[in-house]
């Protein structure tokens, strides 16, 4: 049994079949991604899953349990948190106070104050700028503390949504090397993104979705080096 | 004019602005949250008026005081549940209508239930006797209002500032797909920023009758009104910022009736929210986007 096994899943939102009967699976400890092209149903799929967007049908199954269209709150409670896409950091609010919201259904004091050390040595720049407010960070720092505030949810998936969107090439070989030491750390990651090279280096299992389907699946290496990927989505052309 | 006039002209105007600001902050909270303004507020301040001539007859008063707060409180609650919450993913206009609906239902029934006569309002025991300090005359109630809404303020501000409960309120005043993300209760948060600022109206609401002596259906109206321009000229949504509005119009109001411009007091005070909409929608303290995309 996989930790998350998607069966089927549809999502419409206004008569639009976003997703057209998703299925795959998150092997525990693993690195998962899927890729595919805007408007692929990549962000609805992670939407869906935490709760945000309702499906029509098909099932999510944690840890063997059914879980589709249950309330987000419960979702991150049972160990699945997401990193949403654009950051979405609470601008108003310290970068502290944003690492502890990320927090907010645990009660353990003191395992949290550990987590809290943990994403600073993680992210030393954080520590750096605890007092801050959240909204005057940079881009790639917004980018390091939304990351950091899924973890303080404690997750035994982290979801991650386009973390390298808009950052910097620096930044974004950073972020992608923090994705591994996450999974290292034992946190089991479902990745999406548009720099599908560089997620399929590091992903275990990679999926393509096109337009709400799923059209292919493998290990990443073997998409990676697949010629119908590569002349797809990694912008090399095959001679 | 003495200095001494001057004085207690300024007393009953620091007085009045704070039960202006105890009531701005209801405004201004809600609107933080649900990007609503709460047309009904004035009316459930209203009723916390009649709320407080049916308890203080039945029962002693600090109990009736403690029945009148939980009762506005209640009646602040339930208005959000049948008239918003069904309404939470309409567009906003729909909630404003439905707001507007709520503050012309609780007069009418306010007319039917109590009639529009002016009903007198109990004197509190204490509040009401004549303190003399120095050379400024006046009733205990103008000396303890602005003390009491500086304390409830810097209550509110710990609260939003320095406990967990609080950040949740300040994170889903900012975006709630993200709040929910983070396993915060919105239904529950909304609801507790409803029962502050009901709270918050009842105490205004004892505070600003005993002043008055009378209550009709129809005391909420303009005094809502110029609450709300206290709340949009502070910065709509800043819970301090309503609180200095609040102090701003009580003063400049009080100070307008002592200069012998009665008639123009209340038309001075839109005056002043259309001038801070023209130079500075944000308010006083509103804030500047800070995000980066």
């Amino acid at each position: 049994m996989s930790l998350l096994e998607v069966r089927d899943l549809r999502v419409s939102y206004g008569g639009i079949e976003a997703l057209k009967g998703v299925s795959f699976d998150v092997e525990e400890g693993q690195i998962i991604t899927l890729i595919g092209a805007n408007g692929a149903g990549k962000s609805t799929t992670l939407k869906a899953i935490s709760g945000l967007v309702k499906s029509n049908a098909g099932t999510i199954l944690y840890k063997g349990e059914e879980i589709q269209n249950i309330d987000s709150q419960k979702v991150v409670e049972k160990g699945i948190a997401l990193v949403p896409e654009g950051r979405r950091v609470f601008a108003n609010l310290s970068v502290k106070e944003n690492l502890l919201i990320g927090a907010y259904l645990r009660k353990n004091k003191v395992e949290i104050e550990s987590d809290l050390a943990n994403v600073y040595s993680l992210f030393p720049r954080l520590e750096e700028r605890h007092w801050q407010s959240a909204g005057t960070l940079s881009g790639g720092e917004q980018q390091m503390l939304a990351v950091g505030r899924g973890l303080m949810a404690k997750p035994s998936v982290l979801m991650m949504d386009e973390p390298s969107l808009g950052l910097a090439p620096q930044l974004v070989r950073d972020i992608f090397t923090i994705i591994e030491r996450i999974n290292d750390m034992g946190v089991t990651v479902l990745l999406i993104e548009q720099n599908a090279n560089a997620a399929l280096k590091i992903a275990d299992k990679a999926y393509v979705l096109v337009t709400g389907e799923m059209v292919k699946s493998g290990p990443g290496q073997e998409l990676l080096n697949d010629p119908q990927i590569r002349d797809a989505y990694l912008g090399v052309t095959n001679k | 004019m003495g200095s001494t006039y001057l004085l207690q002209q300024l007393l009953t105007g620091i007085s009045l602005g704070g039960a202006y600001a105890l009531i701005a902050v209801g405004y201004s909270m809600v609107y933080g949250i649900l990007m609503l303004i709460n047309f009904a507020h004035a009316d459930i301040f209203m009723m916390a008026g009649y709320f407080m001539i049916f308890s203080f007859a039945a029962m002693p008063w600090p109990v009736a005081i403690v029945v009148v707060i939980l009762g506005t409180i209640l009646l602040g609650v339930t208005i959000e549940k049948v008239a918003y919450k069904p309404l939470r993913s309409a567009p906003r206009m729909s909630i404003m209508i439905s707001a507007i609906g709520m503050s012309y239902l609780l007069q009418n029934l306010a007319t039917y239930l109590f009639s529009a006569l002016p009903q007198a309002y109990p004197a509190i025991p204490g509040l009401k006797k004549l303190i003399k300090l120095g050379d400024l005359n006046s009733s205990m109630v103008t000396f303890v209002t602005p003390i009491i809404t500086i304390i409830l303020v810097v209550l509110l501000m710990m609260l939003l500032k320095r406990t967990k409960i609080g950040m949740a309120m300040r994170a889903v005043s900012k975006d709630y797909d993200t709040a929910k993300l983070m396993g915060i209760k919105i239904n529950q948060i909304i609801s507790l920023t409803f029962v502050i600022g009901s709270a918050l109206a009842a105490i205004g609401s004892i505070l600003y009758f005993t002043d008055r002596m009378s209550v009709t259906p129809f005391s909420g109206t303009l005094l809502g009104l110029k609450c709300f321009v206290a709340a949009v000229l502070g910065g709509i949504g800043s819970v301090p910022g309503a609180v200095i509005g609040g102090f701003i119009i009580g003063i400049t109001e009080t100070t307008l009736i002592a200069m012998g411009y009665s008639t123009f007091s209340s038309a001075f005070t839109f005056l002043i929210l259309i001038i801070i909409l023209m130079v500075r929608p944000t308010g006083l303290l509103g804030e500047t986007l800070t995000e980066k995309v």
